[in-house]
């Protein structure tokens, strides 16, 4: 059963076309990857998903219902987020508030603007902290914290969201080699404890090979290849793509 | 609430209620500065802790004055005839009129400014950054030079406000306690809205809008609503402002945009704008400061709060509190270790 299935999609910035009929799934519960050379389109595709900017043409349904003609808000509440490649939390905020605010708005009421948190929602909050490693760092602005640490305390704000998928963009990209292994780690036990499909961006090709279950390559635009990673890594065409005989 | 915040409390508000006793010559000066606080602390819901830096605020205060004056009015007389005669006609309000008006006209000047809000928050609060500053500039001065031009509600010439009924020096006294009631009403309103979601969901706005977008927080929703609490805040101010001055006129009493409209910026920016007692402190500062120039540096005025205003945006953007927060981190809640 497919929770993202998304069918010839295509869309162009003025005369650059990012992506050109692109058609691809993501199976419930598992981890699906998108690699591809840069400038090939995939956070273009990132953002068309989410409803960042409409798309020329195609569909893309999230659950069977077409989402390609809402906007960024109504999305999220369905239960579609992602991280971005350039992190963004906010910066002012202290860790747990961050998460807080991030709190799903699916069922928000006019009256729930003025509710406090309730004590467990902060513990939630507290227990995703130390989930990411920053609980000794909870009550510190978010801006103070190290990249690698804004990208953790990123990954514990979509983790509250409580979304059904979570698109990532890059997440061990600036990340000190010796943490991947830990957020590797951590990407699957959120798919696996908390159920959350992920459909992940990786250059990294180690840690898309350790973490994902089915990979989709582009290139230009377009989709080159498909399949276990073990067969995209031995593709000559994706190989091709990656050095730029293409 | 701690012991010692319950006393800092009290200890204000017998301040603030002795001080008309105490100079009861100085009670308007006095209700100025209850005026203050609250352009202070409206500004700060949207330009601090929302970061959508207004510059027309001052539109609230000039329509709850305009508002208040004409229900004011128009509950005993025709309006049209009223301003036409330029003051010449004067009416005799019994004391039962005069404060059921006063009444009527409060809430209405509260109500109006909040519609004009929610209204005007559909296209100028879709602006960002500079564009959302210039437009409601344009807005507020729109508003102004269009009640300067309207003849129906006195145009330039302004309307004479009903006269206060009982003993003189009553006036003063009852204004001032009013402004008093309001600024501490906002202040207290405010202490608990910020204690509530609200206060995140705008400070996420503040820091990254499309993030909280991105989050599903429901940004318009919120966005107008502060936005609608600041509008309510300063249509009462308007209101009272109005009636204690005694006369409504739209340049420089209703629509002050470079004196009232600049001032409530100066005085969040000075306190540290983002908390709930940054603009209190801004708001105590400033007025002292323009106090004091006022009556040692006449003719000069405008040129020390200028430089107080330059100083301030240049060397100290965090503001009083901001300082103080980034000095003492422990004091605001945040644990370093």
């Amino acid at each position: 059963m497919n929770v993202i299935e998304i069918r010839d999609v295509s869309k162009a910035f003025g005369g650059v076309v990012a992506n050109r009929a692109v058609s691809l799934d993501v199976p419930r519960g598992r981890i699906t990857g998108l690699i591809g050379p840069n400038g090939s389109g995939k956070t273009t595709l990132f953002s068309s998903i989410v409803g960042q900017h409409p798309i020329d043409s195609g569909s893309i349904r999230l659950e069977g219902r077409e989402i390609s003609r809402l906007g960024v808000q109504q999305i999220a509440r369905l239960g579609l987020q992602r991280t971005f490649q350039q992190t963004r939390i906010f910066s002012k905020m202290d860790c747990v508030q961050n998460l807080l605010v991030s709190l799903p708005h699916r069922e928000e009421r006019w009256t729930h603007m003025f509710r406090r948190y309730p004590r467990d929602l902060v513990e939630r909050a507290e227990r995703l902290l130390e989930f990411v490693g920053l609980y000794p760092k909870r009550r510190l602005v978010a801006g103070s914290l190290s990249f690698g640490q804004q990208k953790l305390l990123e990954f514990a704000m979509a983790l509250m969201n409580e979304p059904k998928v979570l698109l990532l963009d890059e997440p061990t990209a600036g990340i000190n080699p010796t943490l991947i292994n830990g957020l590797i780690d951590r990407l699957k036990r959120a798919n696996a404890e908390f159920g959350i499909t992920l459909f992940v961006i990786e250059h990294n090709m180690r840690v898309i090979m350790n973490l994902a279950s089915h990979v989709y390559c582009m290139s230009r635009g377009e989709l080159l290849a498909s399949g276990s990673p073990e067969a995209i890594r031995a593709d000559q065409r994706v190989v091709d793509a990656y050095l730029g005989a293409h | 609430m701690s012991a010692r915040q319950k006393l800092l409390h009290l200890a204000l508000l017998a301040a603030g209620i002795a001080a008309p006793f105490v100079f009861p010559s100085h009670s308007v000066q006095f209700a100025v500065f209850w005026v203050f606080v609250l352009f202070a602390l409206t500004w700060d819901i949207v330009g601090g802790h929302m970061g959508y830096n207004s510059l027309g605020n001052i539109l609230f205060f000039g329509l709850g004055m305009y508002v208040c004056a004409l229900v004011q009015i128009g509950l005993v007389y025709d309006i049209a005839e009223y301003t036409a005669a330029n003051g010449a006609i004067r009416i005799d309000f019994t004391d039962r009129q005069y404060f059921e008006g006063l009444a009527l006209g409060l809430a209405a000047a509260a109500l109006v400014p909040v519609i004009v809000a929610a209204l005007l928050s559909r296209i100028l609060l879709g602006l960002r950054g500079p564009y959302f500053a210039i437009g409601t500039l344009g807005v507020a001065i729109a508003a102004a030079e269009l009640t300067n031009a309207w003849d129906y509600v006195g145009g330039g010439q302004g309307i004479a406000m009903p006269v206060f009924p009982g003993a003189p020096g009553m006036r003063e006294r009852f204004f001032y306690g009013a402004c008093m009631i309001a600024a501490m009403a906002c202040y207290l309103f405010l202490r608990w809205l910020y204690s509530t979601r609200f206060r995140l969901a705008i400070n996420a706005i503040r820091d990254d809008e499309d993030k909280a977008e991105a989050l599903g927080v429901h940004t318009a929703r919120y966005k107008a609503l502060a936005w609608c609490i600041s509008a309510f805040f300063l249509g009462i101010a308007g209101a009272l402002f109005g009636n204690m001055t005694g006369f409504v006129e739209p340049l420089e009493t209703a629509y002050p945009t470079l004196t009232f409209g600049i001032f409530m910026v100066a005085m969040t920016l000075l306190g540290g704008k983002g908390t709930l007692w940054g603009p209190v402190i801004g708001a105590t500062l400033f007025y002292t400061l323009r106090e004091v120039t006022w009556t040692y540096l006449l003719g000069w005025q405008y040129v020390a709060l200028g430089l107080l205003i330059i100083v301030n945006v240049v060397y100290f953007q965090q503001g009083i509190l901001g300082w103080l927060r980034a000095r003492r981190p422990r004091w605001f809640g945040a644990d370093a270790s």
